[in-house]
């Protein structure tokens, strides 16, 4: 029986450590980076005033941070760490080995531009960097999800059938340092929510020797074993999205409106609220992804059958690639569904720059004229530039 | 104080029929460092030469805890396993260990040195072991800071022009409780340090010189004589640092001829040719230097009863 939840406001990046702070995390490293640093900050409070029981690490690095907590997870703690931009960068080497190794953690990134020209406003370049590390990626899109997701991410790292690292995250300002009211569990009902489950660790009187050396022979059999865990865990993230205490209707892992609408915008992010505003008002469609990765196809597919024009937000450039990042899964997703429908790849937003209501509304205006006149031609093009269509 | 080998505390740690290199001096550091470990334990492995040959999956050489995460964040990943372990006693969900960290010089002198002196200053308890061999042995014999002047490595040809870095003075400039030389030839000396080490509340370090035969280019019945050779010479001194007080552990009031340590190393040859007179003079100027400092750091000019050290 869920008692009354609390409402409290709280921008982003507290509703995370107040998730972290009622999930009863163990161990907590990080290291400062902007827009990160107030979770921390938070966290740092929680510990010290003994409203969290947990070690608190201050390491001198990202990368140590990372490391602390592949350490402490695979010890049996259940662990957290933040961080945005540069900070993720620097992690990179250890976010493929606590996927390899099966490292429960949950991770914060408060979405950060990289440098150079360095920059510390909000866009996606620095996860889509690491998209292919094998960490399950969550996208909340305010202080409520941010809240939500966290919690839900340790009960979907910690199952049994998924054991890998699941990172929250929210767009750096726009989200981080947003405030809402968000609704909490609290400590009793979000740990009824996560209850902890017995796991192989590091213990002296049953010994395990964990990250061994493998040959070609056994490689490719851990890594496919992993590359099948992370696509199956979908199935979890689902079950954990719809079984969420605080909503009675649960969460899906695609939140789309406007289903038939001949246009169809996809993207990851706060942005997506901004779209939803307008694509209610003009009739448009909007799907935002809340998971990303395992990418949820067969959740997103429906959305995009019946469309005669798809527009994908892109918050990072690939540079070099056919497409940026989330219109390349999006032209894979239509390709291998037999589907010819031409796509708008748009950058957006990069290092922060404003997405305003007026640049958006005029996207969608053009889409829906392009759309009505059966121009099917792929294009693409940033955000707030002309829109030529052939 | 252990003093015979019936006195060591603990069963074997590491197993036979691991894939090090026949006189390989860090697994026997590591095999008598582990007799000497107190319990429960767990060892956290920096990437290199020791987690290679011991954990060739679907074998382990290691009947304790191990794990292994990458090269240069040992001290980090270690400081994760403790911190995780000191709150999950606290809420009865799991019980201290004491830790122990294996790293090459590789990992504690270069790439590790950063999450090394992130620990130390940390405080976290746990034991640092460097088996210094030193040069990157498992990449195939590349200088690194620890190599010495004149050494060759495949990317020092003509000798290394540079110092070795002084990873002890650096140690101990964090302010560790305990830091402490040794090597496998002193025995009793070495676990002894170890079981010394885990009496202190904190971060505690211990620089193990451990010969390689396959990077220093000398036979493999040579390990333990060039280990003990280290420190008859000067070369590598046996010492403590308690609390900031320094102590030789062995005094050596005659020091043997470097070049005796030098000539059965092939990896010297080129040093000991007329014409890199300077270069080995250099080296042994750094060798006494070094000793003179300890002399003062220690206040020691005699020497103090050190039978007990040698087997």
């Amino acid at each position: 029986m869920l008692r009354q939840a609390l409402l409290y406001l709280m921008s982003g990046n507290e509703a995370i450590a107040h998730a972290v702070m009622d999930a009863d995390v163990d161990v907590v490293a990080a290291y400062p980076i902007t827009p990160q640093t107030t979770i921390v900050e938070k966290l740092s409070e929680y510990t010290s005033s003994g409203m969290l029981d947990a070690e608190f690490v201050p390491v001198e690095s990202e990368h140590s941070a990372l490391s602390v907590c592949v350490g402490a997870s695979l010890t049996g703690a259940r662990v957290f760490t933040a961080t945005s931009s540069q900070g993720l960068a620097l992690m990179h080497e250890i976010l493929y080995i606590a996927s390899g190794l099966r490292a429960p953690i949950v991770m914060a990134i408060a979405n950060r531009a990289l440098s150079a020209p360095i920059n510390i406003h909000g866009d996606h370049s620095d996860v889509m960097g690491s998209r292919d590390a094998g960490w399950i990626q969550l996208f909340a899109e305010n202080p409520q999800q941010a809240y939500d997701f966290t919690l839900m991410a340790y009960r979907v790292a910690e199952d049994n059938r998924v054991m890998l690292p699941v990172a929250v995250n929210v767009d750096g300002f726009t989200v981080s340092h947003c405030y809402e009211g968000v609704r909490v569990l609290g400590k009793e009902d979000a740990q009824a929510f996560l209850p902890r489950t017995p796991r192989p660790r590091l213990e002296y009187d049953t010994p395990i020797t964990v990250g061994a050396m493998f040959s070609p022979t056994h490689y490719h059999v851990v890594k496919t074993e992993q590359a099948k865990a992370l696509e199956s865990s979908l199935n979890v993230v689902k079950e954990v999205f719809r079984s969420y205490p605080l909503r009675e209707e649960g969460y899906d892992v695609v939140h789309v409106v406007n289903r038939s609408s001949p246009v169809m915008v996809v993207g990851l992010g706060g942005v997506m609220g901004t779209f939803r505003h307008l694509g209610r008002r003009m009739n448009v469609g909007v799907a935002s992804l809340r998971l990303y990765r395992p990418f949820p196809a067969a959740d997103l597919l429906p959305s995009l059958r019946e469309a005669e024009l798809i527009v994908v937000l892109d918050r990072a450039y690939s540079p070099g690639a056919p497409a940026p990042p989330l219109a390349t899964d999006i032209k894979t997703l239509l390709h291998t569904a037999g589907l010819q429908t031409p796509v708008w790849s748009v950058v957006c937003g990069l290092g922060g720059h404003e997405i305003r209501l007026s640049m958006a509304e005029k996207l969608l205006q053009k889409a829906l004229e392009a759309a009505r006149e059966g121009a099917g031609a792929n294009i693409s093009f940033y955000l707030g530039e002309e829109v030529n269509r052939p | 104080m252990i003093t015979r080998l019936d006195q060591l505390p603990a069963k074997e740690a590491i197993s036979p029929g691991h894939n090090a290199c026949a006189g390989c001096g860090a697994l026997i550091a590591v095999r008598q460092i582990l007799l000497a470990a107190p319990r429960p334990l767990i060892v956290v492995n920096a990437t290199g030469c020791l987690e290679v040959v011991t954990t060739p999956y679907p074998y382990t050489a290691w009947n304790v805890p191990w794990l292994h995460v990458a090269f240069e964040n040992a001290a980090a990943a270690a400081s994760g396993v403790e911190a995780a372990l000191k709150v999950l006693e606290r809420k009865g969900l799991g019980r201290r260990h004491n830790i122990i960290v294996f790293a090459g010089d590789g990992g504690t002198f270069d790439i590790g040195l950063q999450s090394l002196s992130g620990a130390l200053e940390r405080g976290h308890r746990l034991l640092f072991v460097c088996y210094d061999n030193e040069a990157y042995m498992n990449t195939g014999v590349q200088r690194s800071a620890a190599t010495p002047p004149g050494a060759w490595s495949s990317t020092t040809p003509a000798g290394k022009q540079e110092t070795k870095k002084d990873i002890m003075s650096i140690v101990v400039a964090h302010g560790v409780k305990y830091a402490a030389t040794a090597t496998p030839f002193f025995w009793k000396d070495l676990v002894n340090k170890v079981a010394k080490a885990f009496t202190f509340d904190g971060p505690t370090f211990l620089h193990v010189y451990a010969p390689c035969p396959r990077g220093w280019y000398t036979e493999s019945d040579k390990t333990i004589q060039l280990s003990k050779l280290a420190v008859e010479t000067r070369y590598f001194p046996l010492y403590e640092v308690e609390n900031g007080r320094y102590k030789i552990n062995y005094f050596v009031a005659r020091p043997k001829p470097l070049e005796e340590f030098l000539k059965i190393q092939n990896r010297y040859r080129t040093l000991l040719r007329p014409e890199n007179a300077e270069l080995l003079q250099r080296l042994k100027q750094e060798v006494e230097e070094r000793w003179k400092r300890l002399e003062a750091l220690s206040q020691q000019r005699e020497a103090p009863s050190s039978t007990h050290l040698v087997s």
